[in-house]
Order: C-alpha cells, then sequence, then structure tokens
C-alpha cells in the first residue's frame, strides 16, 4: 500500500484540511483552547498558581515572540524540527525571565510530505511542549507545491507573564558581572551538519535541543542580580557575546580553557575549519550575572538535568567597549568576532 | 585528542615564550609563508607573546588570495554554462572575481557546488551523467595529489563527464621571488609544514644555500609554532642557516614519494600568474599532454571579459609583504568580510581577514 | 595552507578507510598513502591521507615539550 502523503488538498481549507486537524493534530496537541475550534486562542492571563504575590491585572506584562523554523534536515541526532520549534520559542520567552504559557504552531507543508513524517514530528512537539509546560493551543496548516518548501517549515509564537520586579535585558550587563555557560558549545550546529555531511560518532553524541525554563526559573529563583539572559543560537556563543558587548556598551573577557567543548565538536570543527565559538547551540543559556551571585547560581544550575556541566567562562569588563576578547591557552589574546555568513568546509 | 592536545600545552607554552624572550634577538623579519600559520598565529594570540623586536610577516601562502581575478571569471564562466556543474571548496565561493563571485552567481541560479573533498565532485560526475562536472582546482602542493589522485580515479574508473580547472600552485619558486624582488628582508622563513609532507626538505634547500637565509619547516598547533620560531631564531643567532623540520612527526626530508609520484604523472609544471605579484615561472600545474582531456579549458570554449582589479586594491603587496593591511585605504573601511574588495579579506585565512577579524587591539 | 588533522586509522576497505578524531568517524582515502595498516595515525586532508603520523617522532617532541612545561 502506498504511504499516505501530503498532497495540496491537506492545505486548501476544506474537508481534507480538517480530517488532518483532526486526525493528527488535535489529537497530539490535546487541550480545551485549541479543541474549541475558534479563530483565535481565547484565555485568561493568570494562569492560576503561577504566580504568587498576585499583581493586578492591568500590571501584568506578558512577553511574546515569534521564531520561524526552516531547518534541513527534518530529523538529526537528538531531535528534529518540531522539537527546535517548541523549545526556540519557549526559550526566547526564558530569556526574558518570562514563565512560558502558550504557543501557536502554523505549518508549511511540502506538498508530498508523508504523513507518518508529520506526525512523528508533530509528537515530538507534543513532547517537548509537555516537558516544558506549555500549550499549543492555536495553529495553521498550508501545503505548497513539491520543492517550494524543503519539506517543511514552521512557525510558532509564544506567549508568556513576567513576575513583577523581573528585568532581564542584552542591555543590562555591568562590568563586573561574571559571565556563565550552562554547558558545552556547538552540540547543536555539529549535530545536524553531521546528519547532512554522513559523520557519524562512536558515543552517543547529539544535539543539545532542549526547552530551558525550568532551568531559567531555578536561577531566577536563587538571585534577583541576573542582568542578561541569551540563549547562543545561530552564530554560537562568539556572535551573542557580541551582541550583548555592543547592546551594554561593555567589554567582555572570556577564557578558552574555561569554556566546555565537547570532544567530538572539537574534532569536527578541526577536519572541517569551523571555529566552535560559530557554532549553533539550541539548549544553552549564556548569563551575566553579579560576581557575588555567581558561585550559588553554578551549584542550582550543576542541580538541573539541562545544567550540570555549568560554568564560568569569563567577566564583564568596562573596556575595550562593544569588544569580546579572548584570553588562549598559550596565554595571547585576540578578538572574537561574530560569525560573517555563513559556514564553510575549507581545505586552507 | 592525541597528537592534537599534546602540542597545546599551556605550560610549555610558557616556556617556549620565556626562552624566546630571554634570547635578545635583534631586530628581525620572519616571513610565515602559509596562509593557515598566519590565522593560526592570530588564533592563538602569538604575535603579542614574542618579543617587540621578532616582526612577523605575512608571506603569500594563501593560494585563495594568489588566485588572479582572472581564473576566478574562468570558473565563473564555466558555472554560468547550463550543462556544467562547477565544483569548489569552500574557501573560493566568496571571492571576488572581475565582476561577480561565484557565490552571487549562485544565487543567480548556477549549479555550483561546495565540497569537502575533490572525491566528493568525482562523485557528482557519476551521479549525474548527463552533465559535465568540473572541479575548480585550488590549493598548493598539500591539495594538489589530491586532484591528481581523483584524476587517475576517473581514468581508472572511465568517468568521461569529470573535468578539471586547474589554478593549482608550487611555493619554492614565489619564495625565491619574493627574495630576489628583496622588498622586505627576511631574515628567516617559518616554512609551510603541510606542503612539506608532500615535497619534503630538500626544495627548500637552495634557500640556506644560495641566500643564507635559515628556515624551518613547522606545525601548526600553538606550540609547533613557538617551538618553530625559537629555532629559527637559534639559526639566526648562530650563523650556520640550514632547513631544519620542527614538524617532524609529518615532515619527512623525502617527502611523501607516492604523492610526488602522482603529481609527476598528471600534472606538468608551467607559467602561472599570482595575483599581486605577477609571473612567476615554473609556479603552476597544469595537466600533462596525456590527461589534457579531462582539462576544462580545453574542453569548453571559455569566454570572459576583460579581467580588472579593483581600484585601490592592495592584496598585491600585502601578499608580498610589502604593506600591512592596515595600510591599505579601503581596509576595515569599504573591505570588510561582509563586503570584501579582494580575496585577501574574504579568504578565511587571508592576511586581511586574519587581521580584521582577530586583531587583537583598535 | 592548510587543514590537516591527525586521525586514527580503525578500519581499512581497499583503498578506503574508516579514520576517527575524538569519537568523530569518517572516510578518507588511502590513494596517497597506500602502505597504511590499521591503527595507524594519519594526516587526514580534503577527505585523504596525505601521510602517516610517525609516532616516534611525534612522542620525541611531546617528551621535549614537557620537559620544557616542567621549566614553567
Amino acid at each position: 500500500m502506498p504511504e499516505a502523503r501530503i498532497i495540496l488538498g491537506h492545505g486548501s481549507g476544506g474537508k481534507l484540511s480538517h480530517e488532518l486537524i483532526e486526525s493528527l493534530f488535535l489529537p497530539l496537541f490535546l487541550n480545551p483552547i485549541l479543541q474549541t475550534g475558534d479563530d483565535s486562542a481565547v484565555f485568561p492571563l493568570r494562569d492560576s498558581g503561577k504566580f504568587p504575590g498576585g499583581q493586578r491585572a492591568d500590571e501584568q506584562r506578558i512577553a511574546f515572540t515569534t521564531d520561524s523554523y526552516v531547518v534541513k534536515p527534518l530529523f538529526w541526532p537528538g531531535g528534529d524540527i518540531g522539537k527546535l520549534a517548541v523549545c526556540g520559542t519557549v526559550n526566547d520567552l526564558a530569556m526574558v525571565g518570562a514563565t512560558p504559557l502558550y504557543l501557536s504552531a502554523a505549518f508549511v507543508i511540502g506538498e508530498g510530505l508523508p504523513i507518518s513524517t508529520l506526525r512523528r514530528i508533530v509528537t515530538s512537539m507534543k513532547r517537548a511542549a509537555r516537558e516544558a509546560g506549555v500549550k499549543i493551543v492555536t495553529g495553521d496548516t498550508k501545503v505548497v507545491e513539491k520543492g517550494s518548501a524543503d519539506g517543511l517549515f514552521i512557525n510558532t509564537a509564544g506567549v508568556g507573564l513576567l513576575a513583577g520586579g523581573v528585568n532581564i535585558s542584552g542591555s543590562n550587563a555591568r562590568p563586573g558581572d561574571m559571565v556563565i555557560i550552562s554547558g558545552t558549545v556547538g552540540d547543536h550546529g555539529i549535530a545536524v551538519l553531521s546528519a547532512r555531511e554522513g559523520l557519524t560518532f562512536r558515543n552517543n553524541f547529539k544535539s543539545d535541543v532542549a526547552p530551558l525554563n525550568h532551568l531559567v526559573a531555578a536561577m531566577l529563583k536563587t538571585s534577583h542580580k541576573i542582568h542578561v539572559l541569551r540563549d547562543p543560537t545561530r552564530g554560537g556563543l562568539a556572535t551573542t557575546l557580541n551582541e550583548i558587548a555592543r547592546q551594554s556598551g561593555v567589554g567582555i573577557r572570556i577564557i578558552e580553557e574555561k569554556i566546555p567543548v565537547r570532544e567530538e565538536v572539537v574534532a569536527v570543527c578541526e577536519i572541517l575549519g569551523y571555529d566552535p565559538l560559530h557554532v549553533a547551540n539550541e539548549g544553552k543559556v549564556v548569563a551575566c550575572v553579579a560576581p557575588e551571585d555567581a558561585e550559588k547560581l553554578i551549584a542550582v544550575m550543576r542541580g538541573s538535568p539541562y545544567g550540570s556541566e555549568a560554568t564560568i567562562i569569563g567577566e564583564v569588563l568596562a573596556e575595550p567597549k562593544t569588544r569580546v576578547m579572548l584570553k588562549t591557552r598559550v596565554g595571547g589574546t585576540r578578538i572574537i568576532d561574530m560569525l560573517a555568513g555563513e559556514m564553510l568546509p575549507r581545505i586552507c | 585528542m592525541r597528537f592534537i592536545d599534546e602540542f597545546r600545552n599551556a605550560a610549555a607554552g610558557q616556556s617556549l615564550v620565556s626562552r624566546i624572550q630571554k634570547k635578545k634577538t635583534p631586530a628581525v623579519n620572519l616571513m610565515e609563508v602559509c596562509g593557515t600559520h598566519t590565522v593560526a598565529i592570530f588564533k592563538h594570540g602569538i604575535r603579542q607573546l614574542l618579543p617587540e623586536t621578532v616582526n612577523l610577516i605575512s608571506g603569500p601562502g594563501c593560494p585563495v588570495c594568489v588566485t588572479p581575478n582572472a581564473d576566478i571569471d574562468k570558473a565563473i564562466a564555466l558555472a554560468q554554462n547550463a550543462g556544467i556543474i562547477l565544483v569548489t571548496f569552500g574557501d573560493m565561493i566568496k571571492v571576488p572575481g572581475s565582476y561577480s563571485s561565484l557565490n552571487q552567481v549562485k544565487a543567480a541560479g548556477a549549479d555550483i557546488r561546495v565540497v569537502y573533498s575533490v572525491l566528493d565532485a568525482l562523485r557528482m560526475a557519476e551521479d549525474n551523467p548527463r552533465k559535465s562536472v568540473v572541479f575548480f582546482g585550488v590549493g598548493f602542493e598539500t591539495t594538489a595529489p589530491t586532484t591528481a589522485s581523483a584524476i587517475l580515479e576517473a581514468e581508472r574508473r572511465g568517468i568521461d563527464n569529470f573535468f578539471l580547472l586547474s589554478v593549482h600552485k608550487v611555493m619554492p619558486p614565489a619564495m625565491k621571488l619574493l627574495i630576489d624582488a628583496d622588498e622586505v628582508h627576511i631574515d628567516g622563513f617559518i616554512c609551510p609544514g603541510h606542503v612539506s609532507t608532500i615535497i619534503g626538505s630538500v626544495p627548500y634547500e637552495f634557500i640556506p644555500r644560495q641566500y643564507g637565509i635559515p628556515c624551518v619547516i613547522t606545525g601548526f598547533e600553538p606550540l609547533d609554532i613557538l617551538q618553530g620560531i625559537d629555532m629559527l631564531l637559534e639559526q639566526v643567532a648562530g650563523g650556520a642557516p640550514r632547513v631544519s623540520i620542527q614538524y617532524r612527526r609529518v615532515v619527512r626530508p623525502e617527502g611523501n614519494p607516492v604523492a610526488l609520484k602522482y603529481l609527476a604523472t598528471v600534472f606538468e609544471v608551467a607559467d602561472a600568474r599570482w595575483r599581486g605579484i605577477g609571473n612567476i615561472p615554473g609556479s603552476g600545474l597544469k595537466l600533462g599532454q596525456k590527461y589534457r582531456r579531462f582539462d576544462a579549458e580545453h574542453a569548453f570554449n571559455i569566454v570572459t571579459r576583460p579581467a580588472r582589479e579593483a581600484k585601490g586594491c592592495r592584496c598585491g603587496d600585502v601578499l608580498r609583504g610589502v604593506c600591512l593591511p592596515a595600510e591599505c585605504h579601503l581596509f576595515g573601511k569599504t573591505c570588510t568580510p561582509e563586503h570584501p574588495t579582494g580575496p585577501c579579506m574574504v579568504s578565511t585565512e587571508g592576511t586581511c581577514s586574519a587581521w580584521y577579524l582577530y586583531r587583537e587591539k583598535e | 595552507m592548510c587543514l590537516a588533522v591527525p586521525v586514527k586509522v580503525l578500519a581499512i576497505n581497499g583503498v578506503e578507510a574508516s579514520v576517527e578524531l575524538g569519537g568523530v568517524v569518517r572516510s578518507a582515502s588511502l590513494m596517497l598513502v597506500p602502505d597504511t595498516k590499521v591503527g595507524d595515525y594519519i594526516l587526514l586532508h580534503a577527505g585523504f591521507a596525505i601521510q602517516k603520523l610517525d609516532e616516534e617522532e611525534a612522542g620525541e617532541t611531546i617528551r621535549l615539550l614537557n620537559e620544557l612545561a616542567k621549566e614553567a
């Protein structure tokens, strides 16, 4: 029997679309808000129990974010586009200190995608959402001609609530802050690359895609002196640190020996000529925190599943403003810049 | 990782730095010929660990940087042929030619593919029998033998739709030209470690013998470079110049005879134009008579407009060690990695790119 | 020029080898170093082994560097 595939009709809004929603999306993203089936999801601002110390509704700040996911291939060691679509948006909310609550999910599907593949991806989204504690409450499906969408594109938007007094921003880094990373860098980019380039690993190497909101919540409970939180996604740690340095008008110095990198990431970078500092991460957080709270934050992070290798990698300085410096293993210093263009394999 | 980590040991590095500092060397210019050395030196911040008197100059050993516009124009012309798949290493894709770059032409619809190995290009030829696959062969003696192997494989397997546009070059003639030109006084050469795994140490012997300039064949890890500089400074002080090998774990005096045999079988030495330097006799590799049928320049009628250099671009001067990147008026202003004017800024191991990306101070 | 890394040969099939660095496994052509054996370390460049690593020489250099490290 031929494999069932997505056809243009599934995106046209008629019977086939409804069948797809009812047989695939609804059962997996099961929740009362979604099941209402209206044009928009409707929900109260406060989700009971999430905000002790009651704020008035008119003081409540909302965090709102969106991202589109166009990664190819759709599956790689440790993840897939669906898991990424949920975690990426959850993490963007977490990075401003918000508690993520609700997500939308819009799918642009290339004609011909096997429905079993779609089901696998949506199941992965359901699992990720459950782990993060968020609900997917509204969505959309479109189907485009073969070749237009590389198989599948997903957009997710997310809404979260901020507790009073939380003020975390890339522009808040202060000279003297310690720079902390929650774990090893470059895992995600290398995992995706390996799926593309046919690299294999001897051990269980995989992408770090993960929802970080619980880790961040634990950090926020421990310290009120967290000035910056950022997840170093595309462009890697180097790009993120440069963004912070620019936004805050400070300098940052990190120490090569302190940056945690897995052996497999170093190896692939050596072979293909990449810099681990420019490789994407999808399950890591960089934090700039007041020095007096650094140690206790590290302790709390290390007790969390996604922070077990948390470490201090450097500090924020007053000068040179907007520059990120690296102290190398042999004692030299160099500047680290943002990633310019894309990474391509080199021979030189 | 074995045979890598041991050469990154911080304590040993500090010791080597002390040794070098203690030497009280008078002002000397050491030329690191190879672009990969340029990048490694920046990456590990080695320049500032050296005494003020030791000046490291970058040479023309960046095969991407020394490819003239005319050659890039040829690759672009081939790529724009609908029946051709142009295959290249990632290093070349952003380099500007006279009017465009492979990247831009790719965005406009040309079938251009980036590979890590020439064998991937050979596979593409087998997988696309109705197209012609042209491999843009860039690189020095480290890479040329891999291209030679691919040609021999193509012959063995009867692959008749695989072609080569060769801009491969060899190093020693360029080193000789730089010494003869005497625009910059070179007191010692840090010789390219990986080129030397193929050619060995003998091809450099004319340098100490004829010119009295010491040479040390050096590896690429930070300790290799520091040890290589230490050995070179010893020679400079000692006054008995010769070619010595720091990178002993992979460089033998005789090089790699199998690779050299393949080079000799497939290629013949020819004159070649180097950007910014001009023609260097005997510095290029073109396919020999027996393998001419694989030569893209013979198989296809390549039509290009007259080549032209970008105004104000001083890549040539930078490549000869005559000008520092910061001394070029375009550097950092109109010429940046995002918007490069010349190849020195584009190539990942171009001197200007290294200066721009890794600059230690403003 | 150029990017080349020392990798360990895990298996050989004709002129192709399976090589490993830091837990990453890739294939490499042995056309340029045909007398390679399983267990050898070779220098990998653009998908080819370009030279066999001389472990004795490597050991010598490492020993020298370790001596220097003690002086520091």
